[in-house]
């Protein structure tokens, strides 16, 4: 098996934390005036930021205009190189700048964050603390929709 | 990233995953899903290629269309390539060295002129690039049969030291390298294969585990399957 097969089929088998009665929010505006933000659980921070340690539940925030990112997942089950080429393989950021231009999405967020996708079974901290503290610096900047993306 | 989701949701943002793993996501069940059947690492697909990623963003945002919960899949697959980045190899010049650090050595010029393109480094979770040569210094020994617990890792954490050196690698050999963009896993591959530091620590990791090392100590320095 690949690599990749071999880490999907892992997937496959991993226990997987329960949401009772979901919710489902549906967008308040159009995407053409709605702001949007990138939040990704690759890990990403600045050069200077604090380091993301093993199991940290805590997020960093990327400005607008930070480019000078680095990845700081601890899996070495996944390919890198593809961010070392080109980070909008990860973080689209340059892409949102274009469809904002373009007039397709409302706004490009000021912010933008970033976890660590290897978090605790429970995912209790994330559920609990940093994911709602998270919302609500997102919510607070006026964001409608925020695209999740992994490594 | 599927919780996240739900917790978002919950505080009145629309959001849209892009998964990597179907199982995952079928079973979280975020209120919106694209799943993207791309190398794991590269959630839009194909690095430097903007209308391969818009066309994965314009999908993702006409999600938001569904008046309930939503998981589609991204016609395209991109499978990994596991064929080794085809990226020559420095000579050996010092022959009193081991060969994994007269090889370091000889990529730290294109590994500074990679870090000087991109303006940042992924090198330095635990250790800087001048302190690389040493970690494989060491991971010689232990490679040899030295008690790991008995030779000190400059850094200590095998797994964060691990990182750095492959990353150093990594950055070096994509700053050596010219044609099309190499596919997911081909620079995993030609390091864990072709060069000696990715030897030296996938024997490094055998002789730790024989040693008794820690599981998570020796097992996450390389990939799984490795």
């Amino acid at each position: 098996m690949t690599g990749d097969a071999v880490m999907r089929s892992l997937g496959g088998t991993m226990a997987v934390p329960e949401f009772e009665d979901p919710a489902f929010t549906t967008p308040a505006r159009p995407l053409a005036e709605s702001t949007v933000a990138i939040v990704t659980s690759a890990a990403l921070h600045r050069m200077n930021d604090d380091r993301f340690a093993q199991g940290d539940t805590s997020y960093r925030t990327i400005e607008r205009a930070d480019r000078d990112l680095v990845l700081g997942h601890w899996s070495p089950n996944f390919d890198r190189s593809g961010f070392a080429i080109d980070l909008n393989v990860v973080y689209p950021i340059d892409r949102l700048e274009e469809l904002a231009e373009a007039g397709v999405i409302g706004a490009v967020a000021p912010h933008h964050y970033a976890f660590a996708g290897n978090q605790p079974d429970t995912v209790s901290e994330l559920r609990l603390d940093t994911g709602p503290a998270c919302a609500a610096d997102l919510l607070a900047d006026g964001v409608d929709v925020v695209v999740l993306t992994p490594v | 990233m599927s919780a996240l989701a739900h917790v978002f949701e919950a505080a009145g943002l629309a959001t849209i995953v892009l998964a990597s793993m179907h199982d995952v996501v079928e079973r979280m069940a975020p209120p919106r899903a694209l799943f993207c059947n791309f190398p794991l690492g590269r959630p839009l697909g194909k690095p430097a290629d903007a209308e391969f990623q818009h066309d994965v963003l314009r999908r993702a945002f006409g999600l938001l269309a569904a008046d309930g919960p939503v998981l589609e899949t991204h016609p395209v697959v991109i499978e990994s390539d596991e064929t080794p980045l085809a990226c020559s190899i420095p000579p050996r010049f010092d022959p009193n060295l081991p060969p994994a650090v007269d090889e370091a050595q000889g990529l730290r010029a294109a590994y500074e002129r990679a870090r000087a393109e991109r303006g940042a480094t992924s090198v330095g979770r635990i250790i800087d690039a001048d302190t690389i040569p040493r970690a494989l210094a060491v991971l010689h020994e232990w490679a040899g049969g030295a008690n790991w617990e008995e030779h000190p890792l400059p850094g200590t954490n095998t797994v964060a030291v691990c990182h750095d050196i492959r990353t150093y690698y990594e950055e070096a050999a994509l700053e050596l390298v010219t044609g099309p963009t190499p596919g997911g896993r081909a620079a995993e591959a030609w390091f864990f294969e072709q060069t000696e530091a990715g030897k030296t620590i996938l024997a490094a990791r055998q002789v730790m585990k024989a040693q008794g090392a820690p599981h998570p100590f020796w097992f996450y320095m390389a990939p799984g399957h490795r």
